[in-house]
């Protein structure tokens, strides 16, 4: 694999890459308020991985984040996806219901026709759906990228 | 004339996809043909749902209530993901045949066994 | 060179037919929407979402989202078994 690029642009990544992970939670977390959700901010997150491993070599990004990282990212989030629509089903709803929308508990609070301000307590499961599919983008799509990169590395050591 | 604008840009850009898939000789090349035409139908599902003088159908400190039509841009997300995943795979099938022929020439990879 | 002239052919037949349709279809007014005027008049209430667009995609029309995970995740899938490395003993049919 090439060397790491010059030290401006370390030093570069190293402070872009916190802004971006904190801008990508943002944009998954107000998913119901503001435009985004889950598959958006989960692709600006996975932009924050891919600026690391462009930086620095690939044997040192294997250094501090492991392959085995991101596989148990992205089975996380289908999982909890999955979990959240069949938790409907012992409470007597359907699949894929709605359940926690009106009720005073967590993310329960009603909202009336009309334009507001928006208040991040509201929507029901749709936040933890927004939370869950972020996930398993940012680790689907960074272990594409170290797929492809280590397959360019074990093709230029002579096969 | 004016009006139809985007539906214009949308024909152009298939049209240049097309011509990139059928006339050009290199893999890379038809793969960049294959990912314009996505692009392309992407950009006609969102301007078909729009209403003059609309904004966005988002409530949160909206300035009025006329809104375009929601259930299209729902559909073009679900499009681009499944263009991403597609693009994923063809780009790796390119790097394996590369490593086996040597060049990505369409002419010369037409072995079909061994 | 019998396949140019059957390219250029295919190419100029569709980019008449394209660019006619592009001419013909009025912008801007779309001819029936009922289904999205419910879906701005009671996405409020029944989701409780402020994004009318997030509502449809994770509340209203939830399998598709569904599927789009499982698409995803069938991607990764594929891209890891096609850059498997090659153990000592394996043999491959183009070696």
């Amino acid at each position: 694999m090439s060397n790491s690029l010059s030290k401006i642009i370390r030093t570069t990544a190293d402070v872009m890459f916190l802004f971006i992970t904190v801008f990508g939670f943002y944009i998954v977390l107000h998913g119901h308020l503001t435009p985004g959700g889950g598959f958006q901010g989960g692709a600006v997150i996975a932009t924050g991985f891919i600026l690391l491993i462009v930086a620095y070599k690939l044997d040192d990004f294997l250094g501090w984040f492991q392959k085995r990282t991101f596989q148990n990212c992205e089975m996380s989030g289908l999982v909890l996806f999955i979990g959240t629509a069949l938790a409907a089903i012992p409470l007597g709803y359907l699949f894929f219901m709605n359940f926690l929308n009106g009720t005073g508990g967590l993310f329960g609070q009603t909202v009336n026709f009309g334009i507001n301000p928006g208040f991040l307590n509201t929507a029901g499961t749709i936040p933890i759906m927004n939370v869950a599919v972020g996930i398993e983008v940012l680790g689907g799509l960074s272990i594409i990228i170290l797929y492809m990169t280590s397959g360019i590395r074990s093709h230029e050591e002579g096969e | 004339m004016i009006d139809n604008l985007p539906f214009l840009v949308v024909a152009i850009t298939i049209l240049l996809g097309l011509y990139t898939l059928l006339l050009k000789k290199d893999l890379i090349k038809i793969i960049m043909g294959i990912s314009l035409i996505e692009s392309g139908v992407n950009l006609f599902l969102i301007a078909l749902g729009y209403r003059w003088d609309s904004i966005a159908p988002i409530f949160t400190g909206a300035p009025s209530l006329a809104m375009v039509m929601p259930t299209v841009q729902a559909l073009t997300l679900t499009s681009i993901v499944i263009g991403v995943a597609t693009l994923a795979l063809l780009l790796s099938m390119v790097m394996i045949i590369y490593r086996y022929y040597r060049t990505t020439d369409v002419r010369e990879v037409s072995k079909l066994q061994g | 060179m019998m396949r140019t002239k059957v390219a250029w052919f295919t190419l100029v037949v569709l980019a008449g037919s394209l660019l006619f349709a592009a001419l013909s279809i009025p912008f801007g007014d779309p001819a029936i929407s009922d289904m999205d005027d419910y879906f701005i008049a009671h996405g409020q209430e029944q989701t409780g979402a402020n994004n009318i667009v997030t509502s449809i995609v994770f509340d209203f029309r939830a399998f598709d989202t569904l599927g789009e995970a499982c698409v995803l995740f069938t991607a990764v899938f594929g891209v890891s078994v096609l850059f498997r490395l090659r153990k000592k003993g394996e043999d491959y049919e183009y070696e």
